[in-house]
């Protein structure tokens, strides 16, 4: 039983497998943990779309009131999809890849950013 | 630090375009798009583009965005950094970008900012629950991903994205319960509103979402009617059951990359928000800053197609490249005025206008 929704969101049917105009090439399956529950989804594929594929659409809690928050533009542009990856906050999950074997959290409002000195970039 | 001709941010419809017009007259060009791979939005278009065989009409849009990338592929004077963000653009003409991790700087003559536009909110009581989504994010999940956004979704806005969207929803295997409309008429093409009448899709004008239902993600929502001055009308209200939301209230420009450079911005509702003041060679207040697309007003990615042309033309002859501007140019604005024509681009028409009363 998946930690989902009232009401059973979700389903095996959220994929699409028959449409007129598109087929869709998919990467190879893999298994991610999501709030320590194993699910499955295609590499490369947005963890977003992954998750949703599995019912869950409940991203993060929002910072002040403890809002309930899911995507929005799912193209990068308006980060109301962070969630805790791999131990890392703020990750954009609408666009960033799922890999095998990956730890997903939901964000408990800002998230702790924890800085190293093998970050690139920081 | 790397050097080029033009640097394109952005990869859709105009950017590609304007990047095809740039190197085509030898100037060195690099795009740089956040996605993983060009195209912008042109790749989660299943339907057929309207507009002139110049601008590819009567083919698809994902189809357009492999035709575009597959043509600057053959050029060998444009690179490509996909997922890369860009993060400012200084006096110096440098352009800062993340990149793999890293801080990297790109020195160029002209920069187009050809960055799109982002789905408008609307206000209602829990708009922010999971499950309220733009149109454009739904088409994403479904159309890219091959994911359903939901089972039954109620649709709000019936212009182009909400009726074509609603449409390809039904494609998807997904119900829509509704599609409501807060104008009088239907905004969209009356091809594309016949479409989704045919397949059953109530569209409702006059009504908007009044509130979305649930705890925790969308359960449900009420529709109401709207009176004469928009404001809703009690004793309308009807529940709609439903497990999506979707947002197709209109887009407004990504010009943030445009207010950072310095160019000079002017507030125009009918082009969808704050854009750049521009002349008709799509050069902006600073010089060598050029704009193209939605970033320069919401329009259709045709439209976007040949703004881009005019940015990337406009881009080599200030660079001195393009000995045939004046024909090249006017054949591009010509198209353009062609295209904008007709009753669907009264906005647009009124919006450019307010924009060149600025400049004179």
């Amino acid at each position: 039983m998946l930690p989902g929704e009232p009401g059973g969101f979700g389903g095996p049917n959220m994929r699409i497998t028959d449409h007129p105009i598109l087929s869709f090439a998919r990467g190879k399956p893999v298994s991610f943990v999501f709030e320590g529950i194993t699910m499955q989804g295609f590499e490369g594929e947005p963890i977003s779309a992954a998750l949703h594929a599995n019912g869950i659409r409940i991203l993060r809690h929002s910072p002040a009131l403890g809002r309930a928050r899911g995507f929005f533009c799912a193209i990068g542009n308006c980060s109301s999809c962070l969630m805790v990856v791999d131990g890392r906050p703020n990750v954009r999950v609408c666009v960033e890849k799922l890999k095998e074997g990956m730890t997903v959290e939901r964000q408990a409002g800002k998230g702790r950013l924890a800085v190293t000195s093998e970050e690139p970039g920081l | 630090m790397t050097t080029c001709d033009v640097v394109v941010v952005g990869g859709g419809p105009a950017g590609l375009c304007a990047a095809l017009a740039a190197s085509e007259h030898g100037a060195t060009v690099c795009i740089v798009d956040r996605q993983d791979r060009l195209g912008g939005q042109l790749v989660k278009q299943t339907h057929k583009f309207f507009g002139s065989k110049d601008e590819l009409a009567g083919t698809r849009g994902f189809e357009i965005a492999r035709i575009l990338s597959e043509r600057l592929a053959r050029l060998e004077n444009v690179t490509v950094l996909l997922e890369a963000t860009a993060l400012g653009y200084y006096p110096d003409n440098v352009l800062a970008v993340e990149h793999e991790g890293l801080f990297k700087k790109i020195r160029t003559s002209s920069l187009i900012v050809s960055t799109g536009a982002s789905e408008r909110m609307l206000p209602f009581p829990n708009n922010d629950l999971p499950g309220v989504y733009g149109a454009g994010a739904a088409q994403t999940l479904m159309n890219l991903h091959g994911v359903r956004p939901g089972d039954t979704v109620l649709m709000v806005g019936a212009g182009n994205i909400g009726l074509i969207v609603s449409y390809q929803l039904r494609q998807a295997g997904v119900n829509v319960a509704a599609v409501v409309e807060a104008a009088p008429v239907i905004g969209g093409y009356a091809v594309h509103a016949s479409k989704i009448r045919r397949i059953g899709i109530p569209v409702l004008t006059r009504h908007s979402v009044k509130e979305v239902l649930g705890r925790e993600t969308v359960e449900g929502a009420v529709i109401w009617q709207l009176d004469a001055s928009w404001q809703g009308l009690p004793g309308t209200e009807r529940r709609v059951p439903c497990d999506v939301v979707c947002l197709a209230t209109g887009l407004t420009p990504l010009v943030e990359l445009l207010w950072q450079a310095g160019c000079r911005m002017k507030r125009v509702p009918e082009l969808g928000g704050h854009v750049p003041v521009t002349g008709e060679d799509m050069q902006t207040t600073v010089p060598g800053v050029f704009v193209a697309g939605d970033a320069a007003g919401v329009e259709e990615a045709s439209a976007a197609m040949l703004t881009g042309r005019l940015a990337g033309l406009g881009a080599v002859h200030g660079l001195g490249l393009c000995p045939e501007y004046e024909r090249l140019s006017k054949e591009a604005r010509r198209n353009l005025a062609s295209l904008r024509t007709g009753p669907t681009s009264d906005k647009v028409r009124a919006g450019l206008k307010k924009l060149e009363e600025v400049l004179q």
